[in-house]
């Protein structure tokens, strides 16, 4: 048994070496026209052969370690305790949206500028995620292409304000319908495929709606992308210093203040604020509808649901059509706050990250949707030193995830309708 | 009302149903019996709509329903049962018998939204009558568990119960006896003559305790390996000698 | 004539990137086949693959080795060691932990490994692409020489050859050998390979190890005949693969070859008559189609739904 264990254990450090040293210790540099070849610093060396020492004691001692390591989650209080009675949880968590909510609505008067830019990030990311979890925490559909919803919702702003003048208000609704109507079409044919193929086609419509963006220089500019698209309007009043258009009055001299850019930025949060915490409440009220319920009965079991007269692909397109829905909302606030899009923010990379988003927060209830949209926005720009090392992060933490919690994913619970007893 | 002719279900070279016929009057209990892997699921599997059978009609009121997808066929009334119970575990027993009901979900999207008053008449509709079949099967108590959490004999009494809130006309149960213990088998029992004198159901059962089988069925038809054996009234069947010599004599 | 040269032109461009293709796409399959996932991160051991071979070519180089074929073999055994040894190790750490669980789960593990392998070549060696020298140079010409000529390069007739002699070996290995056999038992019945005493985890983890290798042929082959790699080289190429392997029939290993040429062959044509910018579009457009209309693909066995 030990000499069984010394021998594998030797064997996962050599393997650890070779898939280290190559890539990470030998570092190609191009000098001209040559490529060279550099050790890496010593550092780096260090490191690897530290990595192939701890792997080898990690699995020499394996069993020992797993079993200590199984005997903590005992030692901590909150493991064992019982799940929260449903009525309790959703107060709980009702109260813990207000509050966030309500600071959420204050926090932009006190902090910078920028912070407020990045919060709105983080909002659009929200509504991202939110919608997202409809279609892969709710309905069990991994959707990889879902960054296409969001273009459809973007470029449908930016094209109907460069050729019609659309403002944003009106594009909010047209760009969100546009993006599920997309959403409908593409569903249809695909939502039949089994769970791993349909992530696989999606993927594929995202890349070629991205190509397309890209290559249809004559509509949407190409790699160049959009620019001068407006920013939202209150009531007709503008943000900038001087009115763009006719008709609207400018927000600053309605109020008698002095101008400042601080408004626009202030404005175009407290929108997405409105916005994610609409697509919250909203999607939160279809899981406790019919709707709502026929995705987890799909999920759980696609066969008794559909012998109980539940319509696979209805069903699954519903829950693709409102996902992709708030993409598209999502898109236009997107647009409006960066002024300029072009294809490179829709590439696969995005999904990636809005699947990390869903697959980190799932824990169950939208708040763990949010927090985890702030954890992954915010955490890369508090720590600018790591931020390279942010995607490495991310991909480490999807696969720890499915391999310890994969619960923080699929099941997130939807809220039981409870039968009261009749006296 | 069920017409089911020369039925035949290929599987690459496994001739798996051979030109199976059987049918089924309105108000009738009407069995198919035969050893393991004859094709009676596979039967089943074909008049639900989950296979597309090769070859043969089914009709059901003189409309053609082969080929039909299954959610389709179980709209006209036809709904199963499952040989190994297939309850939507983590939901509750209550939203088990709700799902059921949720054919036409997609109509009121925005009246579930807005809680239009006819949307909350509808709902309090579908909880009355789940309320009433859980308490016809004796499952009230337990309406708020998760559905996983029952045991055996519940589960398949709330596989019943599912069904029944579809309000079908036709009701195909697949061995619904396997695995009670003779009391539960008993109330089974109760429950499947109730179905058919009370609610006006038709059934056709697939089941391997005989003693079940005789008791209730109207008519029975054997099947042995893919092949229609033989087909009347429990007494007819009894005393067919293939029967006995293909079916009842080998166990 | 100059019609058919140049048609010939595409036709040889194509069969020499899709049976490059056939060789990634075996990973696919052989592994879809026997546990029922997509390996998401194939197209990153590919990846890996094409960068050890620069490493140790370059490394070579500096070493003063230069005869050919003995830098051609070292890179290649070293793509292929790093890269086999990459697949075992994914697949302990991201996929056998979480085998068995809902279809999703080992997928998103998968998508995360990808991630993963991606920004750690692009963290190690940086973000650019890097040249890779063509060490195989000339070809033949064919045609008159003031018009249009059809060339085979002998890298091309390398590439062809290369997956010809990895595909047999692979045939004659999965027909032949013990473990050959063991795979194709697994491949039909998990559960009952593992009753007859059949090591599974073993079986799964060879399965990754001979994907892999054959990945990183590819990735030598791919790198010297597209003349340059980055980090995000395999991730396309991985999903094109894909849809050869599917298009082939999923866990088919002849239809990933077939797969694999057809794929080649029609987004060369697309390159070549209409614009090299709607490639991708043409094979993701194919690899929809055949889902949605063939989702056994060409040569892959049809799957009855168990109930």
């Amino acid at each position: 048994m030990a000499a069984q264990n010394l021998k594998h254990a030797l064997f996962c450090a050599i393997i650890t070496l070779i898939i280290a040293y190559p890539i990470l210790g030998l570092n190609l540099e191009a000098e001209g026209t040559q490529v060279v070849l550099e050790g890496a610093d010593t550092v780096t060396v260090v490191s690897i052969a530290l990595a192939a020492i701890v792997v080898f004691l990690f699995q020499l001692f394996r069993d020992t370690i797993m079993a200590s390591l199984g005997r903590i989650p005992r030692l901590n209080p909150l493991a064992n305790r019982e799940p929260m009675e449903q009525g309790r949880r959703q107060r709980f968590e009702t109260i813990a949206l207000v509050l966030l909510v309500m600071a959420a609505l204050a926090w932009p008067f006190f902090v910078s500028r920028g912070s407020v830019d990045l919060a709105t990030l983080v909002l659009i990311y929200v509504m991202l995620a939110l919608g997202l979890n409809v279609v892969v925490g709710l309905a069990g559909l991994l959707d990889l292409g879902y960054v296409a919803f969001y273009a459809v919702g973007a470029y449908t702003f930016a094209l109907l304000s460069q050729y019609f003048g659309i403002s944003f208000w009106l594009a909010l609704p047209l760009g969100a319908c546009l993006a599920a109507l997309f959403g409908l079409v593409l569903g249809f044919p695909v939502l039949r495929l089994r769970g791993d193929y349909l992530a696989i086609v999606t993927l594929g419509f995202g890349e070629i709606i991205r190509i397309l963006l890209n290559n249809m220089t004559w509509l949407t500019g190409g790699p160049n992308g959009i620019g001068g698209i407006p920013d939202p309007t209150l009531f007709g009043m503008e943000f900038g210093r001087r009115i763009k258009e006719e008709g609207n009055s400018s927000f600053h001299e309605v109020f008698g203040i002095a101008y400042s850019s601080e408004h626009k930025i202030i404005f175009l949060y407290l929108i997405a604020l409105v916005l994610a915490v609409f697509t919250a409440v909203v999607i939160r009220r279809f899981t406790k509808m019919p709707v709502g319920r026929s995705w987890e009965a799909l999920r759980e079991d696609e066969i008794a649901a559909r012998s109980l007269g539940l319509s696979r692909t209805s069903v699954k397109l519903s829950a693709f059509t409102i996902g992709a829905f708030f993409a598209g909302f999502a898109g236009t606030v997107f647009a409006s706050k960066q002024g300029f899009i072009s294809p490179e923010s829709f590439v696969f990379l995005e999904s990636a990250i809005i699947l990390a988003i869903v697959v980190l927060g799932g824990m169950g209830s939208q708040i763990g949707v949010i927090l985890a949209a702030i954890a992954v926005v915010i955490l890369p720009e508090l720590a600018r030193e790591f931020s390279e090392f942010r995607m490495l992060i991310f991909g480490a933490a999807m696969v720890l995830m499915m391999v310890w919690r994969p619960q923080g994913l699929l099941p997130m619970r939807r809220i039981h309708i409870e039968l009261k007893k009749q006296e | 009302m069920l017409e089911v002719r020369n039925l035949s279900m290929r599987f690459g070279g496994l001739l798996a149903v051979d030109q199976v016929s059987l049918d089924v009057q309105e108000h009738e209990i009407v069995s198919i019996i035969g050893p393991n892997g004859a094709g009676k699921t596979t039967v089943f599997n074909c008049m639900s709509g989950f296979y597309r059978p090769t070859g043969g009609e089914i009709l059901f009121n003189d409309q053609p329903i082969h080929g039909k997808p299954d959610y389709k066929i179980s709209r006209l009334g036809l709904v199963r049962t499952f040989q190994h119970v297939r309850l939507f575990n983590k939901m509750t027993v209550v939203e088990n018998l709700l799902v059921a009901q949720h054919r036409h979900l997609n109509t009121n999207l925005i009246a579930g939204l807005l809680g239009s008053p006819n949307y909350r008449k509808r709902e309090q509709k579908a909880l009355d009558r789940a309320t009433y079949w859980l308490d016809r099967v004796g499952l009230l108590e337990l309406a708020n568990r998760e559905a996983g959490n029952l045991a055996y004999g519940q589960q398949r009494r709330l596989e019943i119960a599912r069904c029944m809130v579809t309000e079908p006309r036709l009701l195909m149960l697949d061995e619904p006896a396997a695995g009670l213990n003779p009391a539960e088998t008993r109330d089974l029992n109760q429950l499947i003559i109730s179905l058919k004198e009370d609610y006006n159901v038709s059934v056709v059962l697939i089941e391997h305790d005989m003693s079940l089988v005789m008791e209730i069925s109207d008519r029975i038809n054997v099947i042995n390996q893919g092949r229609p054996l033989a087909s009347g009234t429990p007494e007819e069947v009894r005393q067919n000698d293939d029967v006995i010599k293909a079916y009842l004599g080998e166990t | 004539m100059q019609d058919l040269l140049y048609f010939f032109q595409q036709l040889i461009n194509g069969l020499t990137i899709g049976s490059a293709y056939a060789l990634i796409a075996i990973g696919y399959t052989m592994v879809y086949g026997i546990i029922g996932m997509i390996n998401f991160a194939h197209g990153e051991i590919y990846m890996i693959g094409a960068y050890t071979a620069l490493i140790t070519i370059t490394g070579l180089a500096s070493l003063g080795v230069a005869w050919l074929p003995l830098v051609l073999l070292v890179a290649l055994i070293c793509a292929m060691l790093v890269s086999s040894s990459m697949g075992w190790a994914v697949e302990r750490v991201a996929y056998r932990p979480v085998r068995g669980r809902h279809r999703l789960i080992p997928l998103i593990s998968a998508i995360g490994m990808s991630i993963f392998l991606q920004n750690y070549v692009h963290l190690a060696q940086g973000s650019r692409n890097i040249g890779f020298p063509a060490l195989i140079e000339g070809g033949f010409t064919f045609g008159p020489a003031d018009s249009f000529q059809t060339s085979i390069s002998y890298m091309q007739i390398t590439i062809f050859i290369t997956t010809l002699i990895c595909m047999t070996a692979l045939s004659l290995f999965i027909s032949r050998s013990r473990t050959g056999r063991a795979c194709r038992a697994v491949s039909q019945d998990l559960g009952m390979a593992n009753l007859l005493g059949i090591d599974t985890n073993r079986i799964i983890s060879a399965t990754f190890i001979i994907g892999a290798a054959l990945a990183a042929v590819a990735g030598l082959l791919l790198g010297m005949y597209y003349g340059s790699i980055d980090p995000l080289f395999g991730f396309i190429a991985g999903l094109k693969a894909f849809t050869a392997a599917v298009l082939g029939g999923i866990g088919s290993i002849p239809g990933a070859m077939l797969g694999g040429l057809i794929l080649g062959v029609s987004e060369s044509m697309t390159s070549g008559y209409l614009s090299g910018e709607y490639k991708d579009v043409v094979s993701f457009g194919l690899l929809i189609l055949i889902l949605l209309f063939k989702p056994t693909g060409l040569l892959g066995k049809p799957e009855v739904e168990k109930i």
